[in-house]
């Protein structure tokens, strides 16, 4: 129920967006995400973008992610 | 960059998984709040992948598996009124009421439909303006905000065919309860990354500061959950609880304030009824003010029989992480995903469905 998946806004018309992740087209209403860019990633939860994707964060995550890996090693 | 692969990586899941191992000193209990962080931890056998010292307990977080009975009852005996639709989202129909279950109603002529969202519950009502279409509002505050722009959206189209019978729940008073209950002790908790998208990081505060243990707000994919069970480590072994935000690419501290504005708008907080918790004060979400046209609890009072739970399901303890559902004498036996007693073994983040559909070979 609280599933989300990480779709690409390729249009905006008013409220509603026609986003894709890997082929696959959907509407999705951005009633909740006003500030959404064409391009953006957006969090789509049943038919609505609940949040958008920090790419700088997403990075730095993965970032960390490497850094913790390369001090497992160390030991 | 597509935000999903990456955070697959098996060799790096290895060394985190490694890391983990080389800092615990002691054995730790962490419980996943959410159902979905359930079934990722299942299908990628996260918990064959962490040392036996970090234990895994799963929690309330599936919003279908916790909808008491009576609800289930109530929004059968909806869908037994004439000129109603029922719409709702799939996994609630195949869920057993005291006597039936909302697919059992379909069968004996209910018009009952499964949407993919509550927009598509209002168009139903936009093409069927003689009949009175309720849609049954399950979910946390991820779900809330959507169907509160649903009720808006209905109420400046005109749509007054269109009802919703909200179960919404929220999840920091159920957390409260359960630490308050204390029947299992919990060093750490996965926080609930697409909740928190919405409220962000602050409403979990209260888990450190009252109850001294930390919550690390997680993302789903494998490496969202390492990470977080690697920082819940480093803050038991550094004796520094705190609440984190491990999936900082989707929640920031202050969440989505746009759709909390929205839930703020359109329901007022009232009490509700957790299956294996009980009565948590403060803890639903019910249509307010000028929205209340919408309120299917109005519009079409249901006075069900008392609710009457089966023998033998331990859904209410396996949600407050007092037992596995391998404990449960039903699971895999009486119970299963084709004959499920209880919703743990219906919902797709049901707790027992996750080791049913991934458990083999665990233990």
């Amino acid at each position: 129920m609280c599933l989300a998946v990480p779709v690409r806004v390729v249009s905006i018309e008013g409220d509603d967006a026609e986003t894709e992740i890997g082929g696959v087209r959907r509407r999705a209403s951005i009633a909740l995400t006003p500030e959404v860019k064409v391009g953006d990633y957006v969090l789509l939860h049943t038919g609505y973008a609940i949040g958008i994707v920090d790419e700088a964060e997403a990075r730095e995550t993965l970032k960390l992610l490497e850094e913790i890996a390369s001090l497992s090693e160390v030991h | 960059m597509k935000f999903i692969d990456e955070y697959q990586n098996s060799e790096l899941a290895g060394k985190l998984a490694q890391h983990i191992a080389t800092h615990t000193t002691g054995q730790i209990r962490l419980m996943e709040f959410c159902g979905g962080h359930t079934h990722a931890i299942m299908r990628y056998g996260i918990r064959q992948l962490v040392p036996p010292t970090v234990e895994m307990r799963s929690g309330p977080g599936c919003p279908v598996c916790v909808t008491a009975t009576g609800d289930i009852d109530r929004a059968i005996a909806l869908a037994r009124l004439p000129g109603v639709i029922i719409t709702t989202f799939g996994d609630i129909v195949r869920v057993p009421g005291s006597h039936s279950s909302l697919q059992q109603a379909k069968a004996e002529g209910g018009d009952i439909r499964i949407v993919y969202s509550a927009r598509d519950a209002l168009e139903i009502a936009r093409a069927n303006p003689g009949k009175s279409v309720i849609f049954i509002g399950i979910g946390f505050e991820t779900t809330a905000p959507t169907i509160a722009a649903a009720i808006i959206k209905a109420k400046k189209e005109g749509i007054e065919n269109f009802y919703v019978l909200s179960l919404l729940k929220l999840t920091p008073p159920a957390i409260r309860a359960l630490l308050e209950l204390g029947e299992v002790k919990l060093d750490g908790i996965i926080g609930p990354g697409h909740v928190c998208v919405i409220t962000g990081s602050r409403p979990y505060e209260f888990i450190s500061r009252d109850y001294g243990i930390g919550c690390v707000i997680s993302g789903f994919e494998p490496l969202d959950i390492l990470l977080s069970i690697d920082k819940l480590v480093e803050q038991v072994e550094s004796g520094k609880p705190k609440v984190e935000i491990a999936y900082r690419r989707g929640v920031k501290p202050e969440g989505n304030e746009k759709a909390l504005e929205l839930i703020e708008k359109v329901f007022e907080r009232d009490s509700a009824i957790w299956r294996g918790i009980g009565n948590v004060p403060q803890s639903g979400l019910k249509v307010k003010g000028e929205y209340r046209h919408f309120d299917a609890d109005r519009a079409f009072p249901v006075t069900p029989h008392p609710a009457k739970e089966h023998k033998g399901c331990r859904c209410g303890d396996i949600l407050r992480g007092v037992a596995l559902p391998l404990e449960c004498p039903l699971f895999g036996k009486v119970c299963t995903p084709e004959k499920p007693v209880g919703p743990c073994m219906v919902s797709s983040e049901g707790p027992c469905a996750a080791y049913y559909q991934h458990g083999a070979g665990y233990e």
